[in-house]
């Protein structure tokens, strides 16, 4: 049951000595109770208080690791039911399944695939996380030796589905220490996957058939093991996104035990675009993993978008540094173009400019790293902010001309603009994506 | 083991907007769309009412949108100069429930159709489908208080959707929706205040709350829906809280900002990392809607069919009941 910060207060040494970083013990046991700090914090709670307080300060849904090293992906610890609240911190993980029953050259080209699964989009490189190797065979030296495979030749951290403890057991003597993710535990098998997941401290995947099974089986697990993610089991996607509601809320509001794990979701249709559409919805809504068979990069690139999306921090647009930023081997001559500050409207305009192939600057102007538009409404992208920054940033010195493009969105400035910083203005496309033929026609 | 689930228990709820008249109501529709009526969030049917699914308007010009990806135009070929052939297509080769027709040749620079051929395009679209029409302008706001009162009073009993009231040009297009009873959508740029100021001003007009259909703005998959969807989102959370100046149903423009976006559009020999261009653009639209269906939007104004088809899929499926 979870803990109001007065429960919490009087089990505190009350020194208020500020080591925690908090103000008091008061604030601290608030901060506790809200989730936004950590019991350990505090160098003097009393063994006793720890005892008590333990399962109310820890966070409502635990963070759990799979893979190892460079392969290695965080998922849940997450404190909020909607992002606006605060945000959402472990980006859900997508698992791409793979059938045992492929051999050889197939199994190596289908490897091939899933590592090729990584992108760059504004400024940043995304992939997918995990391949789930699936016992489809049935038979466990056929599981063992294409997870063998897998685990050798895959980028990514490893899935392994079996629901037979033998194939599992098999499968973990040649992978088990990457740290996988062993799916799963059962009412049928979960004592001797419980008995693997301990022999190779690998995390354990829990699946009940609806809430309640799962609950019980996960409270009986952890009795024992709690490196865990539980999955609810439901196929049909309306009854999965109010079983994904419940969970997230019971682990959030209720601090209920058995549903604070991350939670793993699969796709259930057959046709790829469907199955990303579905997936679509277990990111919005409180999946830590979603397992699907989807492997188009057309197909993933999308579900990688809504993941940087809704797992951004609501509270501060992400920034570049405001400056005039040289793309290429620049000269005095070279272009200049001016945008905003803001990460996606500077890195979309800087992918064109280096993709016109003809050196530039980009002049990145500060405003609080919000977007073109929005940033001319709110007056932070005025033809006088422009004006300012062209002069603090050292672009008059970097080049001899006195020519600036301006993205097309805001051509109403083009006349104050020159009047105001001396500058010719260019009015460019209003897409970052025209930039490559407008720079052809005005600088080749 | 017994689990407590938690529902909530909510004050208010999203008022519901009927769109288009049938014979009977004074109009010529073959069917009528009603949008809205949730007292839960999006399709949490365990413990509220979602009495009436999220619709799909598919998007009709009355010009050949040349600067329109090549596969959505491809998907029409042969009715892109043709609003009404279009439409139909529309409506019988893609199940749309509702046509949304943009008539931007009024634009000075785009045609400068007068307010009569305005008028015309509409009737002709009318008489060529029987789902309900959702009618925009141009954009150019002189423009859009001439045409747009005249398509609401050669239309009048049609009960049509008519757009975009905004903060700074509402007066005369609520003013010809209350005269001639249609329905209104009302622009706000992604802020919860605007949003409540600009119902209140239209209200206070005297256009009565279930006459109004809200479009928040929103952005697209990759480029801003993430402030698209919390708004949403916020905006559906003070509904169910009870505050009536946010309780109207919700419309996006789908298709036009999934379009943009350069993932949608780049072919796979400029960008071989991003894979195949047609799917990737159709997912993009799809994806768009469907992170927004779940944050509380309720009309989709949409383009590819292939996307419709998509979210149909999606809506049918999450219309599903279910029980914890
Ligand atoms: C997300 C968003 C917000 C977010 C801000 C997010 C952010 N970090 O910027 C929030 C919710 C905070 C917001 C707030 C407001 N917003 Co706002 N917002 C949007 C939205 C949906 C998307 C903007 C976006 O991120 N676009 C993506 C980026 C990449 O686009 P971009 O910066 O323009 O860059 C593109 C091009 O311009 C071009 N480009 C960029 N630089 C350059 C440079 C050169 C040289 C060239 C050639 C091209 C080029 O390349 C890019 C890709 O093509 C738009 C509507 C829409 N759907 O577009 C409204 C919009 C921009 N907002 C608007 C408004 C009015 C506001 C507010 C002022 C409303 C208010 N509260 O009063 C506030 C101001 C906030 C403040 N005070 O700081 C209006 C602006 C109206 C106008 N035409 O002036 C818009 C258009 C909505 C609308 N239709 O009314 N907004
Ligand atoms: S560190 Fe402990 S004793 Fe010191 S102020 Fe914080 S809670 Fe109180």
């Amino acid at each position: 049951m979870a803990l109001t910060g007065l429960d919490i207060f009087k089990l505190l040494p009350k020194k208020n000595c500020k080591e925690c970083g908090q103000a008091t013990c008061l604030a601290f046991a608030m901060a506790l109770a809200a989730s936004k700090t950590s019991l350990d914090k505090c160098p003097y709670v009393s063994e006793e208080a720890k005892e008590t307080l333990g399962g109310a300060s820890a966070p409502p849904i635990k963070l759990v690791k799979v893979g190892k090293g460079d392969k290695e992906r965080e998922m849940g610890d997450e404190v909020v039911l909607f992002r606006h609240d605060k945000a959402f911190y472990h980006p859900t993980c997508f698992a791409i399944e793979i059938s045992d029953k492929l051999t050889g050259a197939e199994l190596d080209a289908k490897i091939e695939k899933i590592n090729g699964l990584v992108f760059e989009r504004v400024g940043q490189k995304v992939s997918v996380d995990f391949a789930a190797v699936r016992n489809e065979s049935g038979n466990a030296d056929t599981f063992a030796a294409a997870v063998k495979e897998v685990a050798a030749k895959c980028n990514f951290a490893l899935v392994l589905i079996s629901t037979d403890p033998d194939a599992m057991a098999k499968a973990l003597e040649v992978a088990g220490d990457t740290n996988p993710l062993i799916y799963c535990a059962t009412v049928e098998n979960y004592e001797k996957m419980v008995e693997l997941a301990k022999k190779y401290s690998c995390p354990l995947a829990v699946r009940g058939n609806g809430l309640e099974e799962t609950a019980a089986l996960v409270e009986k697990v952890s009795a024992s093991y709690k490196e865990l993610v539980i999955d609810v089991g439901t196929n049909q996607l309306s009854q999965a996104l109010a079983e994904l509601t419940q969970t997230r809320r019971l682990s959030i509001k209720k601090k209920f035990r058995p549903f604070g794990y991350p939670v793993i979701s699969f796709t259930s249709k057959d046709n790829p675009l469907d199955e990303v559409i579905e997936a679509s919805v277990f990111v919005a809504k409180y999946a830590s993993a979603v397992v699907l068979k989807a492997d188009e990069k057309a197909q993933i690139l999308p579900l990688m978008a809504l993941r940087m999306n809704i797992y951004t921090d609501p509270q501060k647009p992400s920034q570049v540094e405001p400056k005039a930023y040289a793309i290429g081997n620049v000269t005095k001559n070279s272009p200049v173009y001016v945008t905003t500050n803001f990460s996606l409207t500077y890195y979309t305009v800087e992918g064109e400019v280096s993709g016109s192939k003809i050196p530039a600057y980009i002049i990145s102007c500060p405003t609080d790293g919000i977007s073109v538009l929005t940033g001319w409404a709110a007056g932070k992208f005025t033809p006088d902010k422009i004006t300012e920054f062209i002069k603090a940033c050292g672009i008059e010195e970097l080049v001899d001309h006195r020519n600036l493009v301006i993205p097309g969105a805001v051509a109403v400035i083009k006349g104050a603009l020159e009047e105001k910083s001396g500058w010719k203005v260019i009015v460019g496309p209003s897409e970052a994506s025209g930039i490559p033929s407008f720079a052809k026609t005005h600088f080749a | 083991m017994p689990v407590q689930t938690i529902k909530e228990r909510n004050a208010g709820k999203v008022g519901v907007v009927t769109i288009g008249a049938t014979q009977e109501q004074g109009g010529t529709r073959t069917s009528v769309v009603k949008i809205g009526g949730e007292s839960s969030l999006p399709f949490l049917h365990f413990e509220g009412e979602m009495p009436n699914k999220p619709v799909i308007a598919m998007e009709v010009v009355d010009r050949v949108p040349e600067e329109w990806n090549d596969e959505v135009k491809n998907a029409f070929t042969g009715v892109l100069d043709n609003p009404v052939a279009w439409a139909k297509k529309c409506v019988e080769g893609c199940g749309a429930d509702l046509i949304f027709l943009r008539l931007q040749s009024a634009d000075p620079e785009l045609g400068n159709k007068s307010p009569e051929d305005c008028v015309k395009t509409v009737k002709d679209v009318l008489a060529a489908v029987g789902v309900p029409l959702a009618v925009v302008g141009c954009g150019v706001d002189e423009v859009d208080n001439k045409i747009i009162p005249a398509v609401a009073e050669a239309c009048a009993g049609e009960n049509l959707l008519l757009g975009f009231a905004s903060q700074e040009n509402y007066n005369t297009i609520v003013a010809a929706c209350m005269v001639h009873k249609h329905n209104l959508i009302a622009q706000t740029p992604l802020d919860i205040n605007i949003c409540k100021q600009l119902n209140i001003l239209i209200t206070e007009m005297g256009l009565t709350a279930d006459k109004i259909v809200l479009d928040t703005n929103i952005g697209g998959l990759g480029y801003g829906i993430e402030y698209a969807y919390s708004i949403l989102e916020r905006g559906r959370l003070g509904t169910l809280q009870g505050d009536r100046m946010l309780a109207m149903p919700t419309l996006g423009t789908v298709g036009f900002e999934a379009w943009k976006a350069k993932e949608a559009n780049v072919s796979i020999e400029e960008f071989p990392g991003w894979g195949e261009q047609k799917e990737r653009g159709i997912l993009w639209e799809a994806m768009t809607a469907t992170a927004l269906l779940q944050s509380g939007l309720d009309l989709l104004v949409m383009r590819h069919p292939e996307a419709v088809k998509l979210v149909q899929k999606n809506i049918a499926d999450l219309m599903e009941p279910s029980s914890v």
